[in-house]
């Protein structure tokens, strides 16, 4: 089949890692992930981003397809239960709202700047090399700390789940997609 | 005379298991199966052979291959 632009967006997926990685203000162009799934999903009722501009599906697909990373087996029955999938979108949301609470923490004053990425909300890995100064305010940095710790964790769960289980099992448990789904019935639902 | 019943092979969708990912129509050389409305995969009944791809690249597992009557 015909390749199209977006069938290259893995690359995009792979480039934000690894800025972030060099300076970390480049977090903040995470949020396109966030926005563009709830825009396509609230206007067209459809899940077009997932189906056709995801880069990280597309990075996952690709190292577990192509690469051969992945043992392609069946995910376990309860990963793909509303019930585990409803629980991780509420969990994932209460911790980017915990994120955010640290960010206006930061803006108010009443904490300082943590140059560390948290992975799997648990480990805080240094990440100092990537905060280059004072041009924003430093609860700027504090947020993008905080976003690329989200994106980092969710690619990391999402190779684990690569190998273990097919190549885009992330995509069976991921929030974002999660959320345009709910978004999409709720749309069908009110349709006649 | 008695009508002959063919058995064919095609894909069929836990419709109320599918996350609507679109994995399988990206790998469905027939264009024989598509997201209706960010809810779930359909399948067209008339399109499909039943080659499975589908069903190998889906990450929920949510399709297999059955022998239906036409």
């Amino acid at each position: 089949m015909k390749k199209r632009w977006y069938d290259y967006l893995w690359i995009a997926s792979l480039l934000y890692l690894l800025l972030g990685f060099f300076n970390i203000l480049f977090a903040w162009l995470g949020l396109l992930c966030f926005f563009i799934p709830l825009i396509i999903s609230v206007v067209s009722g459809a899940k077009g981003y997932c189906n056709r501009y995801c880069g990280r599906g597309q990075l996952f697909g690709l190292l577990g397809g192509r690469f051969g990373l992945s043992r392609k087996k069946d995910i376990p029955g309860w990963m793909k239960s509303r019930a585990f999938r409803y629980g991780f979108l509420a969990f994932f949301m209460a911790m980017f709202l915990l994120m955010l609470w640290n960010t206006y923490l930061v803006f108010a004053g009443a904490q300082g700047l943590r140059q560390a990425v948290t992975l799997l909300w648990t480990f805080r890995l240094p990440w100092h090399w990537a905060y280059h100064g004072a041009l924003f305010h430093p609860g700027v940095a504090q947020f993008a700390f905080g976003f690329y710790g989200v994106m980092l964790t969710s690619t990391v769960l999402g190779l684990i789940t690569m190998v273990l289980f097919k190549p885009r099992s992330w995509c069976v448990y991921c929030p974002m997609g999660t959320m345009t789904q709910l978004i999409c019935r709720a749309k069908a639902g009110k349709q006649p | 005379m008695t009508s002959v019943k063919k058995k064919r092979r095609r894909a069929v969708v836990e419709q109320a298991a599918c996350v609507a990912c679109g994995c399988c129509v990206k790998v469905c050389p027939l264009q024989a199966i598509e997201i209706v409305r960010g809810i779930m995969a359909q399948v067209s009944g008339e399109k499909c052979v039943g080659c499975g791809k589908c069903a190998r690249e889906c990450p929920a597992s949510v399709i297999e291959i059955r022998e239906v009557e036409t």
